[in-house]
C-alpha cells in the first residue's frame, strides 16, 4: 500500500510527510515530525496527553488519522511558548508546582489555552470540566486549576 | 486500509458502494480510531465525509433544522438557536465525551455505532428526529429511532450512509431534556440514559410528550406508557412518579460491568421524573419569555 | 550537621523546579521519546486465558516472516533459582519474575507474556505476533482471595507449600504464607472491653494509573554490552535485575533514566526491559517498546484484591484494650503481596497494649501485584479505621477525640517493633479537630467522615556528588529518579548549605554508569535519603572550601567559618572569600572541588495523616459527590512546600478513587473487562473539589533539614475517610470497595427496607 502525501501547516510551518492510512496525527508528529511533546497515555481518547488544536479545536490527536490533517492548521504544546517567553498558563503551572511527573502536563498546558483563548474569565466548575479530559494522576488538580485561574487573571491583564 | 476524502456526497455512496471489503465512513472518527487501534475492526476502506457541505452544516428553515452527520459536538452547542429550541438534543450529543472528542464527536456517529447507550440518540427520537440517507439507489429518509437495529448493528445497506438529520419545527411550549447516569462526572459511558420531550399548554398541562430510555434495552426504546402518564398532567408528584414506574417497567437492561439489571430499572425512572421536570420547566421558561 | 529549622534562607521557599520548563514546553524526554538508528519495533504476546498449560508454542511462521528480526518464548530465559532481590522498598524474587516476564509451562493470568518478537515496524510485528500458533490446555481458574485460598482452588502451582505454619503441610496451596505478629495478651485484653466489635471488609485490586506507559528502547552491542534508555522509578534496579534475569553482569548494562511519567510504586520492576535487551542481542540491533495501556492494565501490577477481618475490643471510656486483624491479601499469579506491610501499618497510629495481627500472601490468576504507593496500608487502614469509626458511634464519641484517647506518640511501642521517637499522630489530631473545615455544617444527604493513617517511609541507599564550577555556580550529581520534584529539594538543599543563590544550582539524575548505585525512589526516601546524601555532599565542598581558603588565607581551618556562602576568619583580618572567588582559583589550589557522600540512610521518621471528607449521596441514584476534603500531615519539615502539598493533594485523591470506582473487573472467565481509561475510572477534574493541605511540622531528627517521606501516607486514610462520610450521610457502612453508584444504591434500598 502506497503512503499518504500530506501537506499542511504544523506550528504555524508549513509541513509535509507520508503517512500510512491508519497511522494517527499522533504517531505523525512524534514518529515522523520529532514533535515528542505531545504524550500517548491510552491511544483511546481517554487520557489528553496528545492535546493539540487542530483548525482551532481541541482534539486528541491519537483519535485523528495522519491523512486528515491534509490543508489543515495544526498546533502543538512545542508552539504555546513564543521564543523564550513562557504562555501564562506555562508560567503560572510552574510557580504553582502544579506538575508532579509531568506527563499529562503537554496536554494540560495545550488545553487550559484552548479554554483562556475563548474565555479568560471562566469559573472554577468551567476548567474543571474543561479539563475533565486530561487526566492527571499526580496533582489531584488543585494545583492546575489554581495555575489556570492565575493564568486567566494574567490574561485578563490582573495584578496577583 | 485505503483512506479516501469524498469529494460529493454521491461520490462517498459510491466509494462505499465500488468496496468489496470492509468500508467505514469516517466523520469525527472518535469511536473509529479507538476499534480501529483495538483491532476490533479492520477495514479495507475508510471514506472521510468531513469535508462536505451537506455533512457540515447546520441549516434551519421554518423551525426545522437540517444538521449535518458530520457536525461535531461542539458546534452543536455554538449553534445560536439550537440549544434553546431543543435543549434536550444538544445536550445530549455535548455529554458525548471529553472537550477534545467534543471537537471531533459527531451526532451521525453516535447513531450509527449503534451502542446502546449512545448519548445522542434518546433525545433525537424522543423529538421524533429523521435522517437523511444517502446509498447507491440515491437518497432516502428514515427514523432516526430505525436506525440501531441492535448493539453495534445498524439498518443501513451496503453503501449508504447518514447524511444529515432533521428535527421537525415545533409547537409553542416545547422543550426537552436528557439526564444520563454514570459514576463519574465525565468521560463515562451512560449507565442509564432518559430523554423528555414535552408540549405543553399555555396553563402547562402537558398535551404532547414523548419518553425515550438508553442503555436499558438493545437499542434505546421509546416508552409509551410513561408518555402517556404526564400527557393531561401539570407534571404533580403523582404524574411523575406514575412516568417513573413506566419507564422502569419498560426497561429490560443486562447485568454488565457497568451497571446492574436492578440499578438500571430503578434509575430508569429516577431519570425520567427528573428529566420530565427540566423539560417542564424550560417549556414553561420558554412560555413567559 | 543540622540546622536552625527558623533561620533558613531557601529551603521551605517555594522556587520554580529545575526541570520545570521542559515539562512546560515539550522538551522533556520520557521513556517512549527516545529513538535509535535502525531501530526495531518490540511487541509481546499476551495470554488470552486466565490459567493455561502451554502444550505448543509455533514460532516458524513469524521468524519466516519478512522485516522479523527476533523472537523470544519463555525457553529463551536462562533458569534461575529463587533469590530475593533488594530494591529498596520492596524485595523481588528473581525467579518469579523471569516467569513473569516470559511464562513458561503454564500461564497464570488474563495478559501474561508468553514470547515477543521484534520487527522493522509496529504493523510487521502485529502481523508476526499474529502467526505465533500457541496450543493451551485451559485450566480452571481462581481471582477472588477467598475462593483462592480454599483447599479445592485450582491451585497456581505445584511446588507452593504454605510458609510460616508450625509444620510445613504437604500438599501445595495458594496461600505463599501465614505471618503473624502481637503486642501483649489479645484474649486476655477482650476480658476488660466493654464493646467489641467484629466486622469483615474486603478491596478490590486497584492501578496505580500512571498516564505514562512503560517504555524501552535497548541496544545490545556486540562487544556483550548494553545500552537502556527507559523511565523507572529506580534504573539501577532495572540494570540489575536486568542482569539476572539474563546472566548478564551489572556493569555490562547501562540505563539512562528517563523522565518518568508517574509511578506510585508500579516502575519498581521490569516486565519489557529485559525482552528489548534480549531480542536486540539476537537481532544485533536496537529494539524499542512500548506497553498500550491495555497492556498496562492487564500485565503491569496493581496493589491487590484483600479480605480483612478486624475485631477491636474498648472500654467504655473509649480505650482500647485489644485489637485482632487477620488481613488476607491476592498477590497475583506469584508470591508477594504487601500483606506484610498492611499487618505492620493497620493499627499503627495507636498505642496498644494487646495487638494480634496474622497476614496471609495468597496467589491467584491475576497479574502479579506490584508495590503501590504505601503498599497495603491504605487496605489494612480501611478496615481498621472503618471499625474505629463504628466504635467512635457506638461510644457516642467524637471519632477525633476517639483517636486521640488512643493515640501513639513518643514511647509508644508499634507492632512491628520500634518505639516511636518524635512523632506527629498527635500533632495531626489536633490540628484536625481545630480546622474550620470539621466545625463546618452540612445539609440533607451530607455527611462527614475522618480517618487517620500511618506509613514507615523509608531510607536506604543514596549517593551524591557536588561540582563545583570555575564560575562559581554548582552540579548536583544524583541517581534518583525525579518522580514529583525532588530535583528542586536536592538544589535547594545543596543551596542552602552552601550559602548561595538556588538559580546557581542544576541538578542532575544520572545514569548507571556515571554515579554509583541509588536505591529506587519509594517508599518516600528521596528527598529524605538522597537528601541526606546531597546535604552532606554539599557539607564536603564546603570543608573544602574552608580549606582552600584557609591556605590562601595563611590561617588554620579551624579558624575560617563558611558563612553567607563565603569563607570568612574568625582571626586575623583576612578578606573573605566567596565561593566564586575560591572556585576560580580552584585548578591552581589543588583542582577541582568535588564534594561526594555515599549512604545507607536510616532513621526515616515516620508519617501520620488524619483527614476529613465531605460528601453527599444522592438517595435516588446512589451518586456520592465529594463536597470538601482536607488533608493533614505530620510532613516533617517541608523543604518544597507546594510539592509536599501536591503529594497529599494527589495521594487524597487517589485514594477517593479507590474508595469510589477503581477496581479491576473480571468476568467469569477471568478476563480483565476494564483495561482501559474509559472503565478503570480515576477521578478526573470535574469530580473534585479543592483538596486542602494542613502541613504539620515535626521535625525528624535523624535528618538534617527535619525531613520525614510525605508522598505515601496520603494515601492511606481517604478509603475510611469517603466510607465514613457516606455512613455520616446515610446510615449505612459500606464494607466492600469500590462503593459504586450501583454497590451504593443497592445498599440504600436494603437499608430502607429493613428499616420498614
Amino acid at each position: 500500500m502506497a503512503k499518504i502525501h500530506v501537506t499542511t501547516t504544523i506550528n504555524g510551518d508549513p509541513a509535509e510527510f507520508l503517512c500510512e492510512p491508519h497511522e494517527t496525527l499522533l504517531d505523525i508528529l512524534r514518529d515522523e515530525l520529532q514533535l515528542t511533546g505531545s504524550k500517548e497515555g491510552c491511544a483511546s481518547g481517554d487520557c489528553g496527553a496528545c492535546s493539540v488544536m487542530l483548525d482551532g479545536r481541541l482534539v486528541c490527536s491519537c483519535l485523528v488519522l495522519g491523512a486528515e490533517v491534509q490543508g489543515s492548521e495544526v498546533e502543538t504544546v512545542e508552539n504555546i511558548a513564543q521564543g523564550d517567553k513562557l504562555h501564562p498558563v506555562q508560567q503560572r503551572i510552574l510557580e504553582h508546582g502544579a506538575l508532579q511527573c509531568g506527563y499529562c502536563t503537554p496536554g494540560i498546558v495545550v488545553a487550559a489555552k484552548a479554554l483562556l483563548d475563548r474565555n479568560n474569565d471562566p469559573s472554577e466548575t468551567e476548567i474543571r470540566y474543561w479539563l475533565a479530559g486530561n487526566l492527571c494522576r499526580c496533582t489531584g488538580y488543585d494545583k492546575i486549576i489554581g495555575a489556570v485561574m492565575d493564568a486567566a487573571a494574567d490574561m485578563r491583564g490582573e495584578a496577583s | 486500509m485505503r483512506y479516501e476524502v469524498a469529494d460529493s456526497v454521491a461520490g462517498a455512496a459510491s466509494l462505499l458502494a465500488g468496496e468489496a471489503g470492509q468500508s467505514y465512513v469516517l466523520a469525527g472518527g472518535t469511536d473509529l480510531l479507538v476499534q480501529l487501534r483495538a483491532g476490533m475492526i479492520s477495514p479495507d476502506l475508510v471514506v472521510d465525509i468531513k469535508g462536505l457541505d451537506e455533512t457540515r452544516t447546520i441549516s434551519e428553515s421554518g423551525g426545522a433544522y437540517t444538521i449535518g452527520a458530520a457536525v461535531a459536538g461542539a458546534e452543536l452547542g455554538e449553534h445560536d438557536t439550537l440549544g434553546t429550541v431543543w435543549p434536550g438534543v444538544t445536550e445530549g450529543a455535548e455529554l458525548i465525551g471529553s472537550t477534545q472528542i467534543q471537537g471531533r464527536a459527531s451526532m451521525g456517529g453516535n447513531l450509527c455505532n449503534a451502542s446502546p447507550a449512545a448519548d445522542a440518540v434518546p433525545a433525537l427520537i424522543a423529538a421524533d428526529a429523521t435522517c437523511t440517507i444517502i446509498g447507491p439507489d440515491g437518497t432516502r429518509e428514515a427514523a432516526v429511532a430505525d436506525i440501531p437495529t441492535g448493539p453495534g448493528s445498524n439498518s443501513l445497506g451496503k453503501g449508504e450512509f447518514v447524511v444529515s438529520i432533521n428535527l421537525p419545527s415545533r409547537p409553542a411550549n416545547s422543550s426537552d431534556a436528557y439526564l444520563r447516569m454514570i459514576p463519574r462526572t465525565e468521560m463515562d459511558i451512560a449507565i442509564v440514559g432518559a430523554a423528555v420531550n414535552l408540549t405543553l399548554d399555555d396553563d402547562g398541562t402537558c398535551t404532547a410528550a414523548k419518553i425515550v430510555l438508553g442503555a436499558v434495552a438493545p437499542t434505546a426504546i421509546d416508552v409509551p406508557a410513561a408518555a402517556d402518564a404526564l400527557i393531561g398532567t401539570k407534571l404533580d408528584d403523582d404524574a411523575l412518579a406514575a412516568a417513573a414506574a413506566a419507564a422502569s417497567a419498560a426497561a429490560n437492561p443486562i447485568s454488565d460491568k457497568r451497571g446492574t439489571v436492578e440499578y438500571r430499572i430503578k434509575v430508569a425512572g429516577v431519570l425520567t421524573k427528573r428529566a420530565a421536570k427540566i423539560a417542564y420547566d424550560r417549556a414553561r421558561k420558554g412560555s413567559a419569555s | 550537621m543540622t540546622y536552625d529549622l527558623d533561620n533558613l534562607k531557601i529551603v521551605g521557599t517555594r522556587p520554580i523546579r529545575p526541570d520545570g520548563v521542559d515539562k512546560v514546553t515539550g522538551r522533556a524526554n520520557f521513556g517512549a521519546d527516545f529513538k535509535m538508528p535502525g531501530q526495531l519495533i518490540g511487541k509481546v504476546l499476551r495470554s488470552p486465558h486466565a490459567h493455561a498449560r502451554i502444550i505448543s508454542i509455533d514460532t516458524s511462521k513469524a521468524k519466516a516472516l519478512t522485516g522479523v528480526k527476533a523472537v523470544i518464548v519463555g525457553e529463551d530465559m536462562i533458569d534461575i533459582a529463587h533469590e530475593l532481590s533488594q530494591t529498596g522498598e520492596t524485595a523481588i524474587d528473581v525467579h518469579d519474575l523471569s516467569l513473569n516476564v516470559l511464562a513458561r509451562g503454564k500461564v497464570l493470568y488474563d495478559g501474561h507474556a508468553l514470547a515477543a518478537v521484534a520487527a522493522t515496524t509496529a504493523k510487521i510485528a502485529d502481523e508476526a505476533l499474529a502467526l505465533i500458533d500457541v496450543q493451551y490446555e485451559v485450566l480452571p481458574h481462581v481471582i477472588d482471595v477467598d475462593e483462592a485460598m480454599k483447599p479445592d482452588a485450582p491451585v497456581l502451582h505445584d511446588d507452593m507449600f504454605t510458609k510460616g505454619l508450625d509444620e510445613t503441610p504437604t500438599t501445595p496451596s495458594n496461600i505463599a504464607s501465614r505471618m503473624e505478629m502481637g503486642l501483649g495478651d489479645v484474649e486476655e485484653g477482650f476480658k476488660h472491653a466493654d464493646i467489641i466489635i467484629e466486622r469483615s471488609y474486603k478491596t478490590k485490586a486497584v492501578h496505580q494509573g500512571y498516564i505514562e506507559p512503560h517504555a524501552v528502547v535497548a541496544n545490545f552491542a556486540e562487544d556483550g554490552t548494553a545500552f537502556v534508555w527507559c523511565s523507572s522509578q529506580g534504573h539501577f534496579t532495572v540494570r540489575d535485575l536486568c542482569a539476572k534475569l539474563l546472566g548478564m553482569d551489572s556493569s555490562a548494562i547501562r540505563v539512562i533514566p528517563a523522565e518518568i511519567g508517574g509511578g506510585f510504586g508500579g516502575k519498581t520492576t521490569v516486565y519489557i526491559e529485559p525482552l528489548a535487551i534480549a531480542m536486540s542481542k539476537l537481532a544485533g540491533r536496537p529494539v524499542k517498546m512500548t506497553m498500550t495501556r491495555a497492556e498496562v492494565f492487564r500485565a503491569t501490577g496493581p496493589t491487590p484484591a484483600t479480605s480483612m477481618d478486624v475485631k477491636i475490643g474498648v472500654t467504655n471510656d473509649g480505650k482500647i484494650v485489644a485489637a485482632d486483624c487477620e488481613f488476607r491479601f491476592h498477590a497475583g499469579a506469584f508470591a508477594g503481596s504487601p500483606v506484610g506491610a498492611a499487618c505492620m501499618a493497620g493499627l499503627t497510629p495507636y498505642a496498644l497494649e494487646n495487638a494480634r495481627v496474622v497476614g496471609y500472601d495468597v496467589v491467584s490468576n491475576t497479574c502479579k501485584s506490584g508495590a503501590y504507593r504505601a503498599p497495603g496500608a491504605p487496605n489494612g487502614a480501611f478496615a481498621v479505621e472503618s471499625a474505629m469509626d463504628e466504635l467512635a458511634q457506638m461510644l457516642k464519641m467524637d471519632p477525633i477525640e476517639f483517636r486521640h484517647i488512643n493515640a501513639a506518640e513518643e514511647g509508644t511501642k508499634a507492632i512491628y517493633g520500634p518505639t516511636f521517637k518524635q512523632i506527629g499522630c498527635k500533632d495531626v489530631l489536633v490540628a484536625t479537630r481545630e480546622h474550620p473545615h470539621y466545625k463546618s455544617n452540612l445539609g440533607p444527604n451530607q455527611g462527614r467522615g475522618i480517618a487517620s493513617g500511618f506509613w514507615f517511609n523509608v531510607g536506604g541507599q543514596s549517593n551524591a556528588a557536588v561540582n563545583v564550577h570555575e564560575d562559581g555556580t554548582v552540579t548536583v550529581v544524583e541517581g534518583s529518579p525525579d518522580i514529583g520534584g525532588t530535583r528542586a529539594a536536592m538544589a535547594m538543599m545543596a543551596a542552602e548549605v552552601l550559602g548561595i543563590e538556588y538559580e546557581r544550582v542544576q541538578v542532575v539524575v544520572a545514569d548507571t554508569a556515571s554515579i554509583a548505585h541509588n536505591d529506587g525512589t519509594g517508599g518516600s526516601r528521596v528527598t529524605f535519603a538522597t537528601g541526606i546524601a546531597v546535604t552532606n555532599a554539599a557539607e564536603d565542598v564546603v570543608l573544602q572550601l574552608r580549606t582552600r581558603a584557609a591556605a590562601d588565607m595563611g590561617i588554620d581551618v579551624e579558624d575560617v567559618v563558611w558563612q553567607d556562602g563565603s569563607a570568612q576568619a574568625t582571626k586575623g583580618d583576612a578578606k573573605s572569600m566567596s565561593l566564586a572567588d575560591i572556585a576560580a582559583k580552584a585548578a591552581r589550589t589543588g583542582g577541582i572541588i568535588v564534594g561526594r557522600s555515599s549512604i545507607n540512610a536510616r532513621g526515616a521518621g515516620p508519617s501520620f495523616a488524619t483527614h476529613i471528607c465531605d460528601v453527599e449521596v444522592d438517595p435516588e441514584t446512589g451518586y456520592i459527590e465529594i463536597l470538601r476534603y482536607t488533608t493533614v500531615q505530620d510532613v516533617g519539615k517541608a523543604i518544597h512546600p507546594s510539592y509536599v502539598e501536591g503529594q497529599m493533594q494527589g495521594g487524597a485523591v487517589q485514594g477517593i478513587g479507590w474508595a469510589l470506582n477503581e477496581e479491576y473487573f473480571y468476568n467469569e472467565d477471568g478476563l480483565l473487562e476494564n483495561p482501559g481509561f474509559l472503565d478503570y475510572r480515576m477521578p478526573v477534574a470535574s469530580d473534585l473539589p479543592m483538596i486542602d493541605t494542613v502541613l504539620v511540622e515535626v521535625a525528624n531528627p535523624n535528618h538534617p533539614f527535619g525531613v520525614r517521606g510525605v508522598g505515601e501516607a496520603p494515601l492511606v486514610p481517604p478509603l475510611a475517610a469517603v466510607v465514613n462520610a457516606i455512613y455520616d450521610a446515610t446510615g449505612v457502612r459500606m464494607t466492600e470497595l469500590p462503593v459504586t453508584p450501583i454497590k451504593m444504591l443497592a445498599a440504600l434500598d436494603a437499608y430502607k427496607e429493613a428499616a420498614e
